[in-house]
């Protein structure tokens, strides 16, 4: 039998032939729904394709008929490890394109959700990274308290995983006093926690071996990619939209953006780290700020948007105004003024942009999804080119890619 | 509208002139439509010029405007210089008979997957471009579905009797 002639093996190759690999769909590594078929020279990734789509849902069609609150449901399932975050970024782009203004009140308790869910979403990226790299203690211990964040949400919210939390204008209801006391033992214990894993990991030998050099990308190539997020800050640009378009008053705050050198795993996690703390010491300003608040003052957890925001049921069965608005809230009767808006928060993974068309009609006539992970997932075939099978598994969790942000 | 946007609205008349069919300034967006055979040119001056610099590609999507004749399908850029932190939208118009645009692969890489998005759901020809093949929808699939020819199913419809999806 002649010899395979293979065009994809590198020069000095031992091998007779690439192997080609299937990594997903369906893969306890890359910890959501998509592929990746990689041509291999024995260990080496000789090319890489991927393939995504296998949980895409049609959320910018469907949204095409839906009233605006809705849509936030919507928005919960694109990246479900910070729900809440893409939650506050859609009532913030129905707030500017309706031109609501919220009080201040409402932003900080936005930040302090918006924070905890960057955490908990860091958080499982983070001890991701660790057992992929064979760490699993550190995964299971920090695990503990994102349950903790899911129940502050819980309280605040009424749900954990996708919560459609919150209003145009603010939140469906004040944070009740276990919200704040849970708030405050997330404050007091995690810290000690995370930096108990931080112990574990930073000067880990066999993790700084395993991450450090792998799945690197430089600025420039990250930033002609549109990367944003941890990803592009680990490249050493510091891009972020907290900082760089301030919404929900952040602007009120004191964080700083931390950016790694050489954009290689460790730099992610470092980054990511670095947030975690960054998010903290901002979550404690917000609760500083919202205690502040006394009196009536203390009660404000809405914006007066009555054309928007539900009524209080007592009002619905006292008040003519209130009644109309309710049932023209709930029918999904509310016209919307038409214009186009786009507006953008920091996600968990980067920017993300709602591009809202509407024009005058119930519903939206159009609205994109700028998805951050779908973005950068396309340079993932030129990180791991000529890189080991094991370096790609741990670039494929640090790059954080959620499937479900990814196929919308 | 600052000093800035007219530096970036002179420049880019300066350079395009009648070209350019429309400004708008919507929700503080500087925003301006050009002719669909500029797109590349356009964001090619706008990626180099060093007044411009907008070297960062936020988004690339489609609409669909069946009651538009002859400008059916717009296709929308968002930039974005991060330097000067201004962000602008560039839109063009093409008939859906004949939907052409070129490719803007060749100044972002990152345009690839977003370019193949708008392919697949509104059947824009990003002309240059690599690799364009659908890439969340089925290969198989004969249609653009985010057009709007396509209406939702009616959710009011009694005709299916599916017991396993509970209708």
């Amino acid at each position: 039998m002649p010899e395979q002639v293979n065009i994809n093996l590198p020069e000095g190759s031992i091998e007779k032939q690439t192997t080609r690999l299937n990594l997903g769909p369906t893969h306890p590594a890359t910890h959501g729904v998509f592929q990746n078929i990689l041509e291999m020279d024995g260990e080496r990734i000789v090319k890489a394709e991927s393939t995504v789509g296998y949980i895409h849902r049609a959320f910018e069609k469907l949204a095409e008929r839906r009233p605006l609150y809705q849509i936030t449901t919507l928005t919960d399932r694109l990246n479900y490890c910070s729900a809440p975050l893409n939650n506050m970024g859609w009532h913030m782009t129905c707030e500017k394109l309706l031109g609501v203004k919220t009080p201040k009140r409402v932003d900080y308790l936005r930040v302090i959700i918006m924070e905890l869910a960057r955490i908990s979403d860091h958080l499982i990226c983070n001890s991701i990274v660790g057992v992929d790299t064979g760490a699993y203690t550190g995964f299971l211990y920090v695990m503990q308290y994102r349950e903790l964040v899911y129940e502050i949400y819980e309280e605040v919210c009424g749900s954990r995983l996708t919560t459609n939390m919150g209003r145009i204008g603010g939140f469906e209801r004040n944070f009740s006093d276990t919200a704040f006391r849970k708030l405050e033992k997330f404050l007091e214990e995690f810290p000690g926690v995370w930096k108990e894993f931080e112990n574990l990991f930073t000067r880990n030998r066999i993790f700084i071996e395993r991450t450090q050099g792998t799945g690197a990308i430089s600025a420039e190539r990250a930033l002609n990619y549109s990367f944003t997020g941890p990803n592009l800050r680990a490249a050493g640009i510091d891009y972020d939209v907290r900082v760089h378009a301030p919404y929900s008053s952040y602007e009120d705050f004191d964080f700083i953006i931390p950016v790694g050198t050489t954009g290689d795993n460790y730099d992610r996690f470092m980054v990511r780290n670095e947030e975690i703390w960054q998010s903290l010491s901002i979550i404690r300003q917000a609760y500083q700020k919202v205690q502040a608040f006394k009196g009536t003052e203390a009660d404000v957890y809405h914006a007066d948007a009555p054309a928007y925001y539900l009524p209080e049921k007592a009002d619905v069965y006292t008040k003519m105004e209130a009644l109309i608005y309710h049932f023209k809230i709930v029918m999904g009767e509310t016209e919307i003024p038409s214009g186009e808006v786009y507006h953008a928060v920091e996600g968990g993974n980067g920017e993300l942009g709602f591009y809202l068309i509407s024009d005058g009609g119930r519903a939206p006539f159009r609205l994109h999804f700028r998805r951050p992970c779908f973005i950068y997932y396309q340079a993932y075939s030129e990180i791991v080119k000529d890189t080991m099978l094991s370096d790609a598994i741990v670039t494929l969790s640090s790059l954080n890619l959620i499937a479900g942000e990814m196929d919308a | 509208m600052s000093t800035h946007y007219d530096t970036i609205r002179e420049i880019l008349s300066k350079q395009f002139g009648d070209r350019i069919l429309a400004w708008e300034f919507p929700y503080g967006m500087l925003s301006f439509t050009i002719q669909p055979e500029f797109n590349l040119k356009a964001l090619t001056l706008l990626y180099d010029d060093p007044d411009l610099g907008f070297q960062f590609l936020t988004d690339i999507t489609g609409v669909h405007y069946p009651e538009r004749e002859g400008q059916e399908l717009a296709v929308v850029y968002h930039l974005h210089n991060l330097v000067t932190n201004v962000r602008i939208r560039m839109k063009i118009y093409v008939p859906v008979t004949k939907p052409d645009v070129y490719t803007a692969t060749g100044l972002f890489s990152g345009a690839n997957w977003m370019e193949r998005e708008t392919y697949d759901f509104f059947g824009i020809n990003f002309i240059g471009h690599p690799d364009l093949r659908r890439v969340l929808n089925v290969d198989e699939m004969d249609y653009f579905p985010l057009r709007k020819e396509f209406p939702l199913e009616d959710q009011t419809r009694i005709d299916k009797d599916d017991e396993m999806f509970g209708r």
